[in-house]
């Protein structure tokens, strides 16, 4: 069964015995053991423009300057850790394909913005995990449990399927710009996360979440400028949760 | 340096240490030390589900499942352990969802099941849906969920603390743990945790290969710790290569792929497993489809110009279908290959995926200083651990519910001996390994790079100690690790700051994984057979006259300050199955 489809894939594969390309990565550096002042790096590598971004910040920290400084993990866009600017738009830098963002210029890479650098790309995650703390992000129920689980239609279940994905990457909190002037705002990924909860079928406290988001920094700080659902790369409708949480505050209904 | 007390340590924070930590600090004053923020651990990137004989859609029941969890470890698998695995996953299960997992459902609203490898109705009649899931993203829930009650109870964290040596001092002739000692990545600090009990839920070590599911981070610290301080390592040869690895990038495409209808075929779009796996086909045990592969590969059917590869076609499968139940994987398969899976086949190859073997605990979670003797105040779980559950082989959807089950042991157990335990005292200067090891590196001048040295390690253990084995190329991998473990004395780091300096840290993970996959190897090249994960060509068969028992190995050093590895072996809990030929 020598399908289409097998042959066109073959093809491709020919196609793809891969050639190398020269980029240039303009980096973003700051060590304050080094010098208070934050600088533009160039390096320049020979690079496969199908390897991702994390592989270029690799190559360059095991390559040519080790102490070049980022988070990774899992290098495949599940663990959350290395969100950065990347030709300023918040994206993980393992999710993103060099060839996808233009590689004939230097292509930028800058800390995300809002929370304060601590060196390099690496910046400070404590405010942003205090506000995701702060909306009681977990499930609260009252009476007495079930001795098996706790039933849930397939249609009550979806209802927050998308809020579920978040990954805490902080790239929708540190693209909005009212956090950038304003540290005290909760952010997009608390209220995604409250969001969460506040429908989920199961849970018993939509209300105080709904409160603690009527608070001066909660939801009604979102000026919907839609940076955040741009930003998520796990594709979740950030504006549109924080939309139906405003609704729920107004309406009391979830 | 700075010194702490806390009655409980818990070293990482991923599904087995979060799970620990719940329990442990309702009853224990409790920290938890990890290298990544909670929610980054690699529990997260686990996809396909977590088994339980929940029988929510199908006849099932934990016999079947305890059965299968044998048979799946080539009766490798300590049967007492695994029949605790399967009866008390189905608590794991509901304890998850009481705690706010969001599984998929059935139309009754309980939660729903699917088929997984391996996992069988009525000893191997055929597939069994046990697997409870939550679409492809069943790890990131957990994790998620988990992290979600650790807040809830307050747990306490420090988060990016690397645990870099384990603690032993010796009370009337008996080996204790007295605490752990990390280095604080933010500040380049050494800290000394006094501890009455320590669990190590650190993860895996699967870094030490080239083509992975694992993280850039799964570099064996606490398995390393643990060995260097003269405890053994249990069945460290048993590696588990997972099918469905992206092709030459190894991320992971779950077996739940298989589960719900994907069919793996070679050049010639012939569904190959049929001819290796008549009744289970591609739901045949990891180890048997990966071997597959390999043989299509080897005997000319691979796809490609390089013929390195096979398909996993899910074309057939309407999309509604991969939307909702494999959202992530197909995603994966767009962004990274740029292929629409919808009518597309996949390229993919086995990657590594799992250690087997690990740190020799009980079902207590009780670490083991030999066959039979407990480290009073030392307790092990999850990847890190070997129980043994299992065995030669890991069942999929069956690590999940390891963490889940020996987690919570651990947590309990290790909190209700530190209510009643007494402080072991400090070894003196209990710092001075981590600091020697650190200065050693930040002041070196040596000519070596960590980056080549690991590239070097990675290389060979893909070409050697991978799917097939051979007395030969086993011992061509102990003489390059050797070649690197010398190298690596001259190793130097560029970046000699204090604060963030995660190139120091790259270059102690990667001492770490020179000593493990020294390990690996020459477990590897004792077992002359043939066994789950580990099969030798030189010695197809399993042996179960010879080799039916765990090797245990330990850390010899000899006056010369000179270290080689000692290997011993240890029973098979045998309760009620006699081992019988594996047929799928
Ligand atoms: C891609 C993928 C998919 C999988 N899918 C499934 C599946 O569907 N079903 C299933 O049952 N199993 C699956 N598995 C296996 C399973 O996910 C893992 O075995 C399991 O999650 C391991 O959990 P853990 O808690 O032991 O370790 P991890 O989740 O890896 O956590 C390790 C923790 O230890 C910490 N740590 C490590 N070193 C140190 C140190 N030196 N100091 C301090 N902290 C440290 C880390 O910060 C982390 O918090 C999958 C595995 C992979 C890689
Ligand atoms: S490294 Fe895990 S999300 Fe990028």
């Amino acid at each position: 069964m020598a399908t289409p489809t097998m042959d066109k894939v073959a093809a491709d594969d020919a196609a793809a015995a891969s050639h190398l390309i020269t980029v240039t990565f303009r980096i973003r550096r700051f060590n304050p053991e080094v010098s208070a002042e934050a600088t533009w790096e160039d390096f320049q590598l020979e690079i496969d423009p199908k390897e991702r971004v994390l592989d270029g910040l690799h190559k360059i920290k095991w390559e040519l300057d080790g102490s070049l400084t980022f988070r990774r993990s899992c290098a495949h866009g599940i663990c959350g850790s290395d969100a950065m600017r990347i030709n300023g738009k918040n994206r993980l830098a393992c999710k993103t394909l060099i060839k996808d963002i233009n590689p004939a210029k230097p292509i930028t890479v800058e800390p995300i913005k809002g929370l304060t650098v601590l060196k390099d790309l690496v910046v400070d995650m404590e405010p942003f995990f205090q506000a995701y703390r702060d909306v009681m992000p977990f499930l609260v129920t009252t009476g007495n449990e079930p001795t098996r689980e706790r039933l849930q239609s397939a249609e009550d279940r979806e209802r927050f399927d998308d809020t579920t994905k978040c990954i805490l990457c902080a790239a929708c909190t540190s693209s909005c710009p009212v956090f950038w002037n304003d540290g005290q705002y909760f952010g997009p990924a608390a209220i995604v996360n409250a969001h969460r909860f506040i429908f989920d079928s199961r849970d018993e406290a939509g209300e105080q979440r709904l409160e603690i988001l009527n608070d001066k920094d909660g939801v009604w700080r979102c000026r919907t400028t839609f940076n955040c659902t741009d930003a998520c790369p796990r594709g979740i409708e950030v504006t549109k949760a924080i939309q139906e949480v405003k609704r729920a505050l107004i309406t009391r209904r979830y | 340096m700075k010194i702490h007390k806390y009655d409980t340590v818990i070293v990482g924070a991923g599904g087995a240490g979060m799970r620990a930590a719940i329990e442990a600090t309702k009853r224990s004053r409790t920290a938890v030390l990890t290298k990544l923020y909670p929610t980054r651990s690699h529990t997260g990137a686990a996809q396909g589900g977590m088994a339980a004989a929940l029988a929510n859609v199908e006849e099932d029941n934990w016999e079947w499942h305890t059965f299968d969890t044998i048979k799946g470890g080539d009766y490798l698998v300590d049967q007492d352990a695994a029949e605790i695995l399967a009866k008390e996953a189905i608590d794991a299960v509901l304890d998850l969802e009481k705690m706010g997992l969001p599984f998929n459902r059935t139309p009754d609203g309980t939660i729903d099941q699917r088929r997984f490898g391996g996992h069988s109705r009525n000893h191997g009649e055929a597939p069994v849906r046990r697997s409870c899931y939550a679409a492809d993203r069943t790890g990131h829930m957990i994790l998620q969920t988990l992290y979600q009650n650790c807040v809830k109870e307050g747990v306490e964290f420090f988060n990016e603390f690397y645990v870099l040596d384990q603690l032993i001092t010796e009370v009337d002739g008996v080996k204790k743990s007295a605490g752990v000692v990390a280095y604080e990545l933010a500040t380049g600090e050494i800290h000394v945790f006094q501890a009455k009990a320590v669990i190590y839920a650190s993860g895996g070590t699967g870094k030490f290969f080239k083509v992975t599911s694992n993280a850039h981070t799964l570099t064996g610290d606490g398995q390393a710790a643990c060995y260097r301080r003269g405890l053994p390592l249990e069945d460290m040869e048993f590696f588990q290569f997972h099918p469905t690895g992206i092709w030459r990038m190894g991320i992971l495409l779950t077996e739940g792929a298989r589960g719900e209808g994907g069919i793996l075929r070679n050049k010639d779009g012939e569904r190959f497993m049929e001819k290796y796996a008549p009744v289970m086909k591609d739901l045949a045990s990891r180890d048997v489809v990966s071997r597959s592969i390999y043989t299509e590969i080897r005997e000319g059917r691979g796809c490609g110009p390089e013929g390195d590869h096979v398909y996993l076609d899910l074309t057939h499968l309407p999309p509604e279908q991969l939307d909702a139940k494999l959202p992530d994987i197909t995603e994966f398969a767009r962004t990274y290959l740029g292929i629409e899976p919808y009518t597309d086949p996949i390229p993919i190859q086995p990657t590594a995926h799992y250690a087997m073997g690990g740190i020799p605990t009980n079902v207590q979670g009780e670490v083991l200083a030999d066959n039979t003797t407990v480290v009073p105040g030392l307790y092990a779980a999850g990847e890190v651990a070997c129980v043994s559950v299992h065995g030669a082989n890991r069942l999929g959807t069956n690590s999940l519910l390891d963490i889940n089950v020996f987690g919570k042991r651990a947590g309990i157990a290790a909190a209700e001996y530190s209510a009643t335990a007494d402080y072991v005292e400090l070894p003196e200067n209990p710092a001075s390994f981590v600091q020697e090891q650190v200065e050693r590196l930040r002041n070196s001048t040596g000519s070596e790079r960590v980056s080549v040295l690991r590239k070097e390690l990675q290389e060979t253990m893909d070409a050697n100690v991978m799917v097939f084995r051979t007395e030969q190329t086993i011992k061509t991998a102990v003489e390059k690790i050797a070649e690197l473990r010398e190298r690596y004395q001259n190793v130097s780091v560029q970046d000699k700051g204090k604060r963030f300096n995660t190139d120091l840290l790259e270059a102690i993970e990667l001492g770490n994984l020179l000593d493990l996959a020294e390990v690996m190897a020459v477990s590897a090249l004792a077992r002359k057979e043939s066994r789950g994960g580990h099969y030798r060509e030189d010695y197809p068969n399993r042996d179960d006259v010879n080799f039916m028992r765990h090797t245990m190995a330990y850390r010899e050093v000899a006056d010369d300050g000179k270290d080689s590895i000692r290997l011993d072996y240890k029973p098979v809990v045998q309760t009620r199955y006699q081992p019988m030929e594996r047929k799928y």
